[in-house]
């Protein structure tokens, strides 16, 4: 298991209720909502003290006086606290759901804000099916909590204390006995909380697996069908969902436990209560109706001290939610601004170097890039050939810091790129990746992403370069809805628009991650001829694994064992460098294989 | 209104984009996802029969308590009055003895009912998973995948919260407020008949939050779902999400579809926030009624004081319960708006389905044949008619511009679609008549789209055969020539590919779908430009497996680079869904028509 959610996590960031403080910047908003929630509960719950403080007044007063008419003012008392429970039952939930639904939506915003700009890097290690049940299933536990548990355990203990109080004043003795039970029991309940807190991070983080495996199966679903493997990835499948079972068969044996002790307590102290209150009524120290008054206070207390119980496994599975929305939050934004950088005048085209730019994966010891020297001249087109594996991609990945160097620095005329502010650059610098990344959006905004300004002119003239005008016969022209969730298109296609898309108004740094791949041979002629007006204005850095593409630029750069084996002309290292023919020539082939 | 016609519309997930449902498919959808409730809890019918048992007797042995005290107070105390301790000894015996039986049952309830509801979330699971595995690509082309996540996860898990807090809430509920009810008429019928006096009341209130409740809660799910498809399109792309800083841009979408989602559940808790408070209101006012009406019996004489309390008791443990059922409610409503949509997925048929008298292939030799099989998606016709024969162990490779049908019918012959006219015909036997296992047995197909799972490369390896050895499945891999870059990787073989296999590079990923398909052995291979991010010293230790592969086997290869198509048995070119040029490389490249022109291009652009 790699998945760092998987990971043990230091000992003291488990089982403690004060992961929930984080919450409170979040909360801090809507403290006015919070404060009408709990003040709505907690007065709603003393409104409901008021009937049998009143049964008790009534059995004293009128039935023991025979005295009608007092009846009417106590009964007239008992209507309106029923009516003010009820208003104000209404004004809590009405309170807390403007509280706990805006406190739901902002976290899930500043989750999904933060976890955008993490490095490309975090999103290599991170299985997105942890962060997509961390921002939904996650999110929605602090909520409920926020919204019902975090009320219901604080109103719930002030009314514990509250009425433990008036028990003590009414008749001390048994009220100290009542007080004294509450001693083990906090002592028990403490140890199993701490257990449920463990196996509620286990099914959530199972939770989080299971999630992956969903995404993975829709999202593979042409590979699993056409290799016919349902049966295996359902086994994967049922074998995590089995495991959460499990899990959650062990909390919610725990919570049982838990449950069943807060249940009992209440019932062992009325059996004590009543002993108490017979013998005290025997004594002379206690009437009978005082008696009573002091048990109908003490059934108040009944449900609660039960729900005390579940209130306190739910804060602890909310904790361990917020663990793990904390684990996003804390994560470092290691590709941002440094502090103070200003925009730079930069040329344009402007100058690109690497100065001895080296680059090592997190985690791992033998570093991918090492030690790279490269300079392109403003205006000038670099091909970059290298075997499969050899870095070419990590290598394009550095100009717009998708990745930060780990040794050495990227310049752009003269100025570290980590100098300029991360906008800057990444406007300065337009690429195309390997896969063909499109939106659910319409054409014309995925061709505009990193350019919405850009004019209608711009546009045609990338469709134009990237021989995609194919869009203007889609249904709705350049108002088509493309992506997942639109019209899909050819893997030709797709590139094609990925590639108008990085020369859309014509950038000063240019990085195409091999970007004729998927075409045909005759639109690949096509887009070269028009690329190649391009390339003169603008600074490339060209991945090329075909002739054909490697002669759109000035100069090759050979990549090998993370370093820049050779630079210079592609006839010249194709006369020269044996390593480079080798990657390059198609021709030999075949005769030197032995079949 | 529910003729089959009508009904038709409705079926599967037809209703999902509808804003506004009529009443009559309102009732269908709620029907529907009665019924697959129903289903799931059929086989734990015994198991909740013994539930309701154990927590009638738990109720009984918790409604014990209040009675017990009372009778302590009207009995036990007057008794000691007088010197008899007997009586409270009796009375707090039993006390003890009924919290310790509540308690024991109320363990066993709890585990029990949990086991009950994780067995159903478990058989809800595997039955939407493997359903939804089953539906054909179309489905999956125009559901996306981010909806069919967000059906797989966050509707399950909405049916979790029902059963995680409604099971034992609403049957110790229900049995609380039935069993009181007894009680109170039993104890003292003109009190209990004033009790029952709200119940009109309570339906009422009832009926109106069911009414509104249901759209309120169908919404939810629909405003959840499209959170998850944003979230899941940003996180697949982030690249280039940010080399083209489109962060900002995200957030806003992401706060709108978060607020509306906020909205939605903000209408639906509104709901909850009348309706609940609405049922103490009612239990208050009778409460208010039966006491005075009590006092006033009570000063007649009429009643003892130790009947009015214990009766004042019970009432407050019959009302508060109700909430707790008005709660159970509205989390019912919750979960049958997310089985509405799952029961939806569910009656989508899967129409690439396997066949009810299947033909037997055990060795398949690899001869393909197409008698005027045509298809088009929705608004065009990509085949209008294709006629073919492909006997065993040939190699055929497609070639023609993009569109011109090549890829449809490369996914024809691999069965991701049926034809809409005409037979694809495998050694004779029609596609549709072939067990999904004999098929995938006889038949893979590799794509431009390499998706990796998470886990190792040997893992990603013997998805082709699994149970494969390692030797096996280094012996994939060096055949393919992907064994040297994955032995200069830190843990070789052992190297967790990470998310979609982003750690390696496109090439990478492609050489190890070979391996994958390599493994995996097949009588036809179908490549639809599976060798488009190789290099070309790659491409070429591809070729060169491929010669000694595809030696016995027939194959079906989409390849740009024409180098893939010399070594050909024979080259198909297409146009516009028909093919119009057939015949051995050699022949075509000599001759005068599209295909040498093509070669003549392709040749010019190695240099």
């Amino acid at each position: 298991m790699n998945d760092p959610a998987s990971q043990p996590l230091p000992a003291d960031g488990r089982g403690r209720l004060s992961a929930l403080l984080r919450l409170w910047p979040f909360a801090r908003p809507y403290r006015g909502m919070i404060a009408l929630t709990f003040g709505g509960a907690l007065l709603a719950t003393l409104a409901q003290l008021a009937v049998p403080l009143i049964t008790a007044a009534i059995v004293d007063g009128p039935i023991a006086a025979h005295d009608r008419a007092g009846l009417i003012p106590l009964i007239g008392l008992a209507l309106v606290f029923g009516i003010a429970e009820a208003a104000l039952f209404f004004l809590r939930r009405w309170a807390m759901n403007k509280s706990c639904l805006q406190i739901e939506r902002d976290l899930r915003d500043t989750l999904y804000a933060r976890l955008q700009r993490l490095p490309v890097a975090f999103h290599d290690r991170w299985a997105s099916g942890q962060l997509l049940s961390r921002a939904t299933t996650d999110v929605s536990t602090v909520r409920r909590f926020v919204g019902f548990g975090a009320v219901f355990l604080a109103v719930n203990l002030v009314t514990c204390v509250v009425v433990l109080a008036l028990l003590l004043v009414r008749y001390w003795p048994l009220g100290l006995a009542v007080l004294l039970t509450t001693v083990p029991l906090s002592g028990l309940a403490l140890r199993w909380e701490r257990r449920y807190n463990v196996q509620a991070r286990s099914v959530q983080d199972q939770q989080g697996e299971l999630t992956t495996d969903v995404e993975e199966a829709v999202q593979g679903i042409r590979v699993v069908k056409s290799l016919g493997r349902s049966g295996l990835v359902f086994d994967r499948y049922d074998a995590k969902a089995t495991r959460l079972r499990t899990l959650q068969l062990k909390k919610v044996r725990t919570l049982a436990l838990l449950w069943c002790v807060f249940e009992l307590h209440p019932q062992l102290t009325l059996a004590m209560i009543l002993v108490g209150g017979a013998v005290a009524v025997h004594a002379g120290a206690l009437t009978v109706g005082g008696l009573v008054g002091f048990v109908a206070l003490f059934t108040v207390l009944l449900w609660p001290i039960l729900s005390l119980g579940f209130l306190f496994a739910f804060a602890q599975e909310a904790a361990s939610a917020c663990d793990r929305i904390g684990e996003l939050l804390d994560a470092p934004i290691t590709v941002t601004d440094r502090p103070g950088v200003r925009p730079a005048s930069l040329g344009s085209p402007a100058r690109l170097r690497f100065e001895g730019a080296g680059f090592t994966y997190p985690g791992s010891t033998s570093p991918v890039l090492d030690g790279i020297d490269l300079e392109i001249a403003p205006g000038e087109t670099v091909a970059l050939v290298g075997a499969t594996g050899s870095g070419k991609t990590t290598l394009t990945a550095l100009v717009g810091r998708l990745y930060d160097v780990t040794a050495g620095r990227v310049t752009l005329d003269g100025v570290d790129i980590r100098d300029l502010p991360l906008t800057q650059l990444r406007s300065v610098v337009a690429a195309a990746f390997e896969d063909a990344t499109l939106f659910s959006m319409s054409v014309r905004e995925n061709l505009t992403l990193g350019r919405p300004d850009a004019s209608e002119a711009d546009v045609e003239e990338a469709l134009r370069v990237a021989q995609a005008e194919f869009v203007h016969d889609l249904p709705w022209g350049l108002a088509t809805r493309i992506g997942e969730q639109g019209l899909s298109l050819s893997g030709g296609q797709r590139q094609r628009l990925a590639l108008a898309r990085a020369v859309l108004g014509r950038p000063s740094v240019l990085v195409l991650d091999d970007p004729l791949s998927a075409l045909d041979v005759h639109t690949e002629k096509l887009v070269e001829r028009a690329l190649r007006e391009v390339l003169a204005g603008t600074t490339a850095l060209v991945v090329a694994h075909r002739p054909s593409t490697v002669l759109l630029a000035d100069r090759v750069a050979l990549l090998a064992g993370g370093r820049i084996a050779a630079v210079g002309r592609h006839t010249d290292l194709l006369a020269d460098v044996p390593a480079y023919r080798n990657l390059l020539a198609q021709d030999s082939e075949l005769a030197e294989v032995p079949s | 209104m529910s003729t089959p016609a009508v009904t038709e519309n409705w079926r599967g997930v037809a209703t999902e984009d509808t804003e506004q449902l009529s009443a009559g498919a309102g009732i269908f959808l709620r029907a529907r996802s009665r019924r697959l409730l129903g289903e799931l809890l059929a086989p734990h019918h015994a198991a909740l029969w013994w539930l309701l048992l154990t927590i009638t007797v738990q109720n009984i042995a918790w409604l014990a308590g209040p009675f017990l005290i009372g009778l302590g107070i009207d009995v036990a105390v007057p008794a000691l009055m007088r010197g008899d301790a007997g009586p409270l000894v009796w009375i707090t015996a039993a006390m003890l003895g009924a919290a310790a039986l509540d308690t024991v049952l109320r363990y066993v309830f709890l585990t029990w009912s949990g086991r009950v509801g994780q067995a159903v979330l478990l058989t809800l699971r595997r039955r939407v998973f493997q359903h939804v595995q089953r539906l054909p690509l179309a489905f999956h082309e125009r559901y996306t995948s981010g909806k069919t996540i967000s059906r797989l996860t966050s509707d399950v898990e909405a049916l979790a919260e029902l059963l995680d807090e409604g099971l034992d809430n609403l049957v110790s509920a229900v049995f609380s407020v039935l069993t009181i009810g007894v009680v109170l008429l039993v104890l003292d019928p003109p009190l209990g008949l004033i009790a029952l006096l709200g119940f009109p009341a309570l339906l009422w209130v009832a009926r109106w939050f069911q009414r509104h409740s249901t759209a309120a809660y169908r919404r939810t799910r629909e405003s959840v779902a499209a959170l998850i498809v944003q979230f899941t399109e940003t996180f697949g792309g982030i690249r280039a999400v940010q080399a083209f800083r489109r962060e900002p841009r995200n957030d806003e979408l992401h706060a709108v579809l978060n607020e509306d989602n906020r909205r939605a559940h903000d209408r639906a808790f509104w709901l909850i926030a009348v309706f609940v408070p609405a049922v103490t209101l009612i239990g208050n006012l009778v409460t208010v009624a039966v006491l005075g009406v009590g006092a006033l019996r009570v000063l007649d004489g009429g009643l003892a004081v130790g009947t009015l309390v214990s009766f004042l008791l019970y009432l407050r443990r019959f009302y508060d319960p109700l909430q707790e059922v008005a709660m159970f409610y509205s989390s019912y409503q919750s979960a049958t708006a997310a089985l509405e949509k799952l029961s939806g997925v569910l009656e989508e048929e899967p129409t690439v389905a396997e066949p009810t008298a299947p033909v037997a292939l055990p060795e398949p030799r690899g001869e393909l044949a197409y008698d005027g099989v045509r298809f088009g998606y929705t608004d065009r016709t990509v085949l209008p008619g294709l006629d073919l024969r492909i006997p065993a162990g040939q190699t055929v490779a497609l070639v023609g511009a993009t569109g011109a049908g090549k890829s449809t019918l490369a996914r024809l012959t691999a069965r991701f679609y049926d034809p809409t006219a005409g037979e694809i015909r495998l050694d004779g036997v029609p596609l549709d008549r072939l067990t999904d296992a004999d098929l995938r047995h006889a038949m893979v197909m590799v794509t431009q789209e390499s998706f990796l799972f998470s886990g190792t490369i040997a893992d990603n390896i013997s998805f082709g055969r699994p149970g494969a050895s390692r030797d096996e499945i280094e012996g994939a891999a060096r055949a393919i020539g992907a064994h040297p870059f994955i032995e200069a990787l830190p843990e070789g073989y052992d190297t967790d590919v990470r998310r979609r296999g982003g750690r390696l590079s496109a090439g990478q990923r492609q050489l190890v779908s070979f391996a994958r398909a390599f493994l995996a052995d097949p009588a036809v291979l179908i490549l639809d430009e599976a060798t488009s991010s190789l290099d070309v010293p790659s491409e070429r230790l591809v070729q060169r497996a491929l010669r000694t592969l595809l030696a016995d086997r027939t194959a079906l290869i989409i390849a740009h680079r024409l180098s893939t198509v010399e070594f050909a048995d024979r080259v198909l070119v297409m146009e516009d869904g028909r093919i119009v040029e057939d015949g051995s490389p050699e022949d075509l490249v000599g001759g005068t028509g599209r295909f040498a022109g093509l070669h003549r291009a392709w040749a010019d652009s190695l240099v």
